[in-house]
Order: structure tokens, then sequence, then C-alpha cells
């Protein structure tokens, strides 16, 4: 019943002229999603800056949003890797607020203010 | 829509059937003139309600439905969500995104506190198989608060 997710990687450079790994979400981020999301995190190399790109998502729950936290702890642990987000609904974007994912990454509403911003 | 109007929806324990129960609400919530915000809202509440009747209350027991039975009341939408579990015997605290950072807290368990954020009402009741339930409240006069 759950709809596949889906990651696809390109590459941008940010404002700061790092190069950032844009990885883009489709389908449901649920608890179903961790080992695609994650392979496509550990998958990024040595890039310092990813950004999560949620704008083709429609549904997450709770254990999707811990799977973003997952990779939030690993960059804690690592100390080398920033992540930002963006393309969230309004609602999504409360939520991720909600439970403290905005306070170790940065929310923006689209790709452009992302890269701005990183 | 008539007050006292009620649907009922069997969900089987599967995870994504929560789409399922999130959609009737939506559609109910939208009959009774909520707005888009508080459907969203909503949404996220029941399907976080059915996902952990379908883990935890029902553990994944195909030969187990959870009920979801949705009613409108005046002003307010309430939204029961049964399972076969006994029941929530203890609430989880707020998450700590600090500790989950630190690895202190598990990253999954916000769901509960998902609920209880989102609705003006969410309460626990334990019972019997099949008598367990969250009730879920949302309330018209919110959209002016």
């Amino acid at each position: 019943m759950q709809s596949a997710t889906k990651v696809a990687r390109r590459d941008a450079t940010a404002a700061s002229g790092d190069s950032v790994a844009i990885l883009t979400l489709s389908g449901d981020i649920a608890s179903t999603s961790k080992d695609t999301m994650l392979q496509a995190y550990h998958g990024v190399g040595a890039v310092k800056k990813v950004l999560l790109d949620f704008s083709g998502v429609d549904y997450i729950n709770s254990s999707g949003i811990a799977i973003i936290i997952q990779m939030l702890i690993e960059e804690r642990a690592a100390g080398h890797r920033t992540i930002g987000i963006f393309g969230l609904t309004p609602h999504f974007k409360k939520v991720f607020t909600m439970v403290g994912v905005s306070k170790y990454a940065t929310i923006s509403a689209d790709e452009a203010s992302a890269l701005a911003e990183m | 829509m008539k007050n006292g109007s009620s649907v009922e929806v069997r969900l089987p324990s599967e995870l994504g059937f929560e789409k399922i129960a999130m959609s009737t609400a939506a559609g109910m919530a939208a009959l009774m003139g909520f707005s888009e915000d508080r459907i969203e809202d909503l949404k996220t509440a029941v399907a976080e309600a059915c996902i952990n009747a379908i883990e935890h209350g029902n553990r994944f027991d195909d030969r187990l439905d959870v009920g979801v039975v949705l009613s409108s009341n005046d002003d307010e939408l309430e939204i029961k969500v049964i399972d076969d579990g006994g029941g929530l015997h203890s609430t989880p605290s707020a998450p700590n995104i600090d500790r989950k950072i630190s690895g202190e807290e598990e990253p999954r368990g916000m769901g509960m506190f998902l609920i209880q954020s989102l609705v003006d009402e969410a309460e626990w009741h334990n019972g019997p198989p099949g008598k367990s339930f969250v009730r879920l409240v949302i309330r018209l006069d919110k959209e002016n608060s």
C-alpha cells in the first residue's frame, strides 16, 4: 500500500562556492524508506553539503522523519557534513519544526534559497 | 452534512492503509468546513494513530483490523482509532531532538507527540482486545483562535 521511495541525485554549487549533492525524494517517506534513503545519503561521497528535496513528496510520517534524524545523527557524529532541506509543504515544515529537525538542518522554501543559504 | 453523521472504516493491519483513514478523515473534515491547514493537521494525527494501532496494538497481525470511527457533533469532528492491543500503559515523554542527536534517545518515537500537538483533544483508552482506542477531536472554533 505504500508508494516506494525513490531518490535521484544531482549536483549543484552553493552560493558559497561549495559543491552540493541534491537528493530528490519521491514516493512515501515512511519506515519502509530507510534503506533507500540511507543508501543514497551514504553514497554522496566526499561532498560536504547535502540538500534533501521534498518537493515531490506527498506523504511523510514520523518514522520517515526519524530517518532524517538518523542522517543528522550521522552527520553530527562524523562532524563533516551539513544537511539542508527544501520543498516541504507548509504543514510538513511546521511538523519538522515541532519535532526539532529545524534546529539541526536549515529548512528552506525552495532550491534557490537553500543553495543561497548553504 | 447532518449533525451526528458517522462513518466507519476498517483497515487491515498493514502499513500504508493508514492513508485510507487519512483521506476519509480529510473528506469528512472538508464537508464540515475545516480549513486546509487544519485538515493537514488532522491527516497527520490520524495517520500516526493508525500506524500505532497497526504496529503496537495489532502487531501487524493480518487477522486483526484497525477500526476507525469518525463522528460529527455540532462543531467538532471526533475520530476513534480502535485496535486489539492492551492499550497504552504509560505516556512517552515528548521527543527531545538534542537527546536524539546525541544518541540518548531513539530517533523514532514522535507519533504520540505529533498527535497531541496537532489536534484539540487526544486521549488513550485501555481496554480488552478490540476495545482499546485513541480518541481525537478537532473543533471548528479553533479556526478563529
